[in-house]
C-alpha cells in the first residue's frame, strides 16, 4: 500500500508565496497528473513531495506517515526529471544500479533487478551504452528504469515527454500507461500539457497560481468544469464563452440559461447546426479541415469569436451565416465570480 | 596530416600573399627567439667540458677525438700536425710541458716526436658527451633531488586536486548564509602577492615543526584560490537535477562529489592538474626558506646551489637544467589542449 496525502501545503520562496494550501489525497495505485499553466506550482509541489523541497507548512503523509523531516532518499520516492538527469558518465546499467549500490544492494541482485527492469524496457541490448549514445525515447526510458529498479512507493514524473517529438509523445504515453497498469503503483504526474492529463490520468489535479481549482477523473473534468479557468483549460479545441444575454437570444438555449449566469460555455464540438432563429447566428470567418471535422471559426452578432466543430463533409464558405445551437447538458453557465452554476434542467 | 596542412596554410591561393609573407616572417622570427635560448640550451648539455668554454663556441657538441694507443692506460687526444715536408700527420699527444708536446704516431707506439703546439691542430668530431647525464645519477645527490621534486610535485597536486574541488563543490552546489563572502574572500586572496606572506608563511611552518621537511612545502601550496575559481566555474555548469537525482537515489553527499561531481569535472581537474605540476615544479622561494638541508633539496634549489662561487660545472648544470625542463614540457605538450578547452569551459557557461 501506498498512499499520499497533503494537508494545507503552502510553500514560499523568501517574500514569494508560490502554494497558497493545497489538500489533495492520492490512494494506492492511482494515476495523478498534476496539469496547468507554466508556473502554477506543479513542479514545486512534486519536488516537495519528493523532498527535494520543503513546504513553508503543512503536513505531507506518506502511508498515513508524516514525512517533512524525512530525506529524499528515505521517503521511497523515485522521480523522473524532465531532462532525465542521467548521470553522463555512467553506462546505462550504471545509470539504472547507482541507487542501488548506494542501498547497499548485493551485487548478484542489483544484477537480477536492472535486468530485469531493462528487459521491461527493452534496454537490454543497450546496458553498456553512455546515455550520449541514447535517442530521446531510450534516455527517457533509462530514466524511469532507474526509477522502477528501486521499487518504489510512489513514482513522480516532471514533465518527462516535454523534450520528445509529437509522435515519440504519443507512443511513451500510451507506455507508460501501461507500466503502470503492469506495476500497479501510485504515480503522480506533472504536466503542462492537457491532452497528456486527459489520456493518462485516473485522477487529474487542476492547479493555477498555486491553487487546485478541481480534481477529478478525466470525464468528470470535461462535463462538469468546476469554474471558467478549467472549462477553457481541459478540452481542445477551447471551448466559447459567450456572454449570457447573448445567448439568452436564441429560442432554444434561453431556457437554459440561468437568471445570474455571466457567461456561457459550450465546447467547439457540442455545438448543433440548426434552423434560422432557433439558434445563434454565426458568421464563418476561416475553416481549418481536418479530416473527419472541420474546424470553423467566426463569430456571432455581438462579436463574439467562436469556434465550431462541425462533421468534415459539410463544407460552409468563408462569409456564410451558419445557425447553432447545443443541447441542454452540454451548455455551462458560469456566475459572476465565474464559478460553475448547479445545471438547470429545462 | 591535418595539422601538417594547418603550418602550411596560406591566404594566396597560388601565389603567397604579402599578408602570408608577413605573418611567417613574424612567426619565425618568434620561433627564433624563443626557442633558440631553449635549443642551445640541449645543444650545449651534451657538450664536453672542455667544448663548453672553448672559444669560439661551437654551435654543435665537438669535442677531440682519442685513440687507444699500445702502451697507455688512458686513450690519447689526437691532433693533425703538418711535417715539414708540408705532409699532414695525425699524432696523439702523450704529454705537453710548457710549449713542446710530446706526441706519438699511433701505428707506431714506440717513437715519440716533440712538436710545439703552435703546429698542431686538434681532430674534433661530432660526439654527444652523454656523461654529463650518466654522471649526474652516479654522482652528487641527485637522484635524490629528482625524488623529493617529483614526490612534492605529485603529493601537491593530488592534495590540490583534492581539496579544491571539495571547496568548489560546497561553492557551487549549496546554498548556506555567507556563500558569496566565502568566495569572495577566496578569491581576494589572489590580490596578495606570495612574497608578502612569505615570512608569516615561514613562522607557521617553523612553529609546526615542519621546517626542512618535504610536507613543510607541500601543504602551504595545497590551497590555492585560482583552483577553487577554475573548479567552482566549471562544476556551476553541472547541471542540479543530476545532483539531485543522486540525492533521490539515495547517495550520500560525498558519494555525490565522488561519483558524480568528480567525474563530471575532469576537464576542469585537468587544467588545474596541469598547472599545480607546473607551479609546484617550478616553485622556488617557498623550498628556498622551506627546505636548507641539501638531502631536501628539490631540483630547482640544487640548480641554484650547483652555481659555486668559484667554479660551476657548467656541463652538469646545463644537463641538468634540461632534466629540469623536460617534465614540465612534457605535460605541456600532451595535456595542451585540455588547458585550452578547460579554460574556455570554465569561463563560460
Amino acid at each position: 500500500m501506498s498512499t499520499l496525502e497533503l494537508r494545507a501545503i503552502q510553500k514560499s520562496f523568501e517574500q514569494t508565496h508560490v502554494i497558497h494550501g493545497v489538500d489533495l489525497q492520492v490512494a494506492h495505485g492511482e494515476f495523478v497528473v498534476f496539469v496547468g499553466p507554466s508556473g502554477c506550482g506543479k513542479s514545486t509541489l512534486l519536488r516537495m513531495i519528493a523532498g527535494l523541497d520543503s513546504p513553508t507548512s503543512g503536513d505531507l503523509l506518506i502511508d498515513g506517515e508524516k514525512v517533512n523531516a524525512i530525506s529524499a532518499a528515505d521517503r521511497g520516492c523515485a522521480m523522473v526529471f524532465q531532462s532525465y538527469a542521467l548521470y553522463p558518465h555512467m553506462s546505462v546499467y550504471a545509470n539504472m544500479a547507482f541507487g542501488l549500490e548506494n542501498a547497499k544492494v548485493p551485487k548478484a541482485e542489483i544484477t537480477q533487478k536492472v535486468n530485469e527492469a531493462a528487459a521491461l524496457l527493452r534496454l537490454d541490448t543497450m546496458l553498456e551504452r553512455k546515455p550520449t549514445q541514447l535517442s530521446g525515447g531510450q534516455r527517457q526510458r533509462v530514466a524511469i528504469g532507474r526509477a522502477i529498479v528501486r521499487n518504489p512507493k510512489i513514482f513522480l514524473f516532471d514533465e518527462p515527454l516535454s523534450n520528445l517529438d509529437a509522435e515519440l509523445r504519443v507512443s511513451m504515453r500510451a507506455e507508460l500507461r501501461e507500466l503502470h497498469q503492469r506495476l500497479g503503483a501510485t504515480m503522480v504526474y506533472v504536466t503542462h500539457d492537457q491532452v497528456e492529463a486527459m489520456t493518462m490520468a485516473d485522477k487529474i489535479v487542476v492547479l493555477r497560481a498555486g491553487r487546485i481549482e478541481q480534481v477529478g477523473t478525466p470525464q468528470a473534468l470535461y462535463e462538469a468544469p468546476a469554474n471558467v479557468f478549467v472549462a477553457g483549460f481541459i478540452g481542445s479545441p477551447r471551448m466559447n464563452f459567450i456572454p449570457a444575454a447573448t445567448a439568452r437570444t436564441a429560442a432554444t438555449l434561453a431556457g437554459n440559461v440561468p437568471a445570474q449566469a455571466q457567461q456561457v460555455g459550450i465546447r467547439p464540438e457540442h455545438w448543433l447546426l440548426c434552423e434560422p432563429g432557433e439558434g445563434l447566428a454565426f458568421e464563418v470567418k476561416a475553416a481549418e479541415y481536418l479530416g473527419a471535422q472541420r474546424l470553423l471559426q467566426g463569430q456571432l452578432v455581438d462579436g463574439t469569436r467562436v469556434e465550431v466543430l462541425i462533421d468534415g463533409e459539410r463544407s460552409p464558405q468563408v462569409g456564410e451565416t451558419l445557425h447553432i445551437s447545443t443541447r441542454a447538458d452540454r451548455l455551462h453557465a458560469f456566475d459572476a465570480q465565474e464559478q460553475r452554476m448547479t445545471q438547470v434542467t429545462a | 596530416m591535418k595539422s601538417l596542412r594547418f603550418l602550411w596554410l596560406t591566404r594566396g591561393r597560388q601565389k603567397l600573399h604579402w599578408t602570408d609573407v608577413l605573418s611567417y616572417a613574424y612567426l619565425v622570427a618568434g620561433l627564433f627567439v624563443m626557442f633558440a635560448p631553449v635549443l642551445w640550451l640541449v645543444v650545449s648539455s651534451f657538450k664536453t667540458e672542455s667544448a663548453i668554454s672553448q672559444f669560439p663556441p661551437t654551435f654543435l657538441p665537438y669535442s677531440q677525438k682519442t685513440v687507444v694507443v699500445a702502451g697507455h692506460d688512458k686513450p690519447l687526444p689526437l691532433f693533425k700536425v703538418a711535417g715539414e715536408g708540408g705532409q699532414v700527420r695525425e699524432l696523439a699527444q702523450v704529454s705537453r710541458i710548457g710549449i713542446m708536446a710530446t706526441m706519438v704516431d699511433p701505428a707506431k707506439p714506440s717513437d715519440t716526436v716533440q712538436v710545439n703546439i703552435r703546429e698542431r691542430v686538434p681532430v674534433n668530431e661530432l660526439k654527444l658527451a652523454t656523461s654529463n647525464y650518466t654522471d649526474l645519477f652516479g654522482k652528487f645527490t641527485f637522484g635524490a633531488y629528482l625524488w623529493n621534486s617529483v614526490f612534492i610535485t605529485v603529493v601537491a597536486t593530488l592534495l590540490t586536486l583534492l581539496f579544491n574541488s571539495m571547496a568548489a563543490f560546497a561553492l557551487s552546489k549549496y546554498q548556506f548564509k555567507g556563500q558569496k563572502a566565502v568566495f569572495l574572500l577566496i578569491i581576494a586572496t589572489l590580490m596578495i602577492p606570495p612574497t608578502i606572506i612569505l615570512v608569516p608563511v615561514f613562522l607557521v611552518i617553523n612553529s609546526v615543526g615542519l621546517l626542512n621537511s618535504l610536507w613543510g612545502v607541500i601543504l602551504p601550496a595545497v590551497a590555492t584560490p585560482t583552483g577553487v575559481f577554475l573548479l567552482r566555474q566549471y562544476m556551476l555548469t553541472i547541471p542540479d537535477e543530476l545532483i539531485e537525482a543522486a540525492r533521490m537515489d539515495h547517495a550520500s553527499e560525498w558519494r555525490i562529489y565522488w561519483r558524480i561531481v568528480l567525474p563530471l569535472s575532469a576537464p576542469a581537474l585537468a587544467v588545474l592538474a596541469i598547472f599545480s605540476v607546473m607551479w609546484r615544479w617550478n616553485d622556488f622561494l617557498l623550498p628556498l626558506i622551506v627546505l636548507s638541508k641539501s638531502e631536501f633539496f628539490t631540483l630547482q634549489l640544487a640548480l641554484n646551489s650547483f652555481q659555486g662561487e668559484l667554479n660551476t660545472q657548467w656541463h652538469y648544470l646545463l644537463a641538468m637544467t634540461v632534466i629540469t625542463l623536460l617534465p614540465v614540457t612534457l605535460v605541456f605538450a600532451f595535456l595542451q589542449r585540455y588547458i585550452t578547452t578547460g579554460i574556455a569551459s570554465a569561463g563560460v557557461k
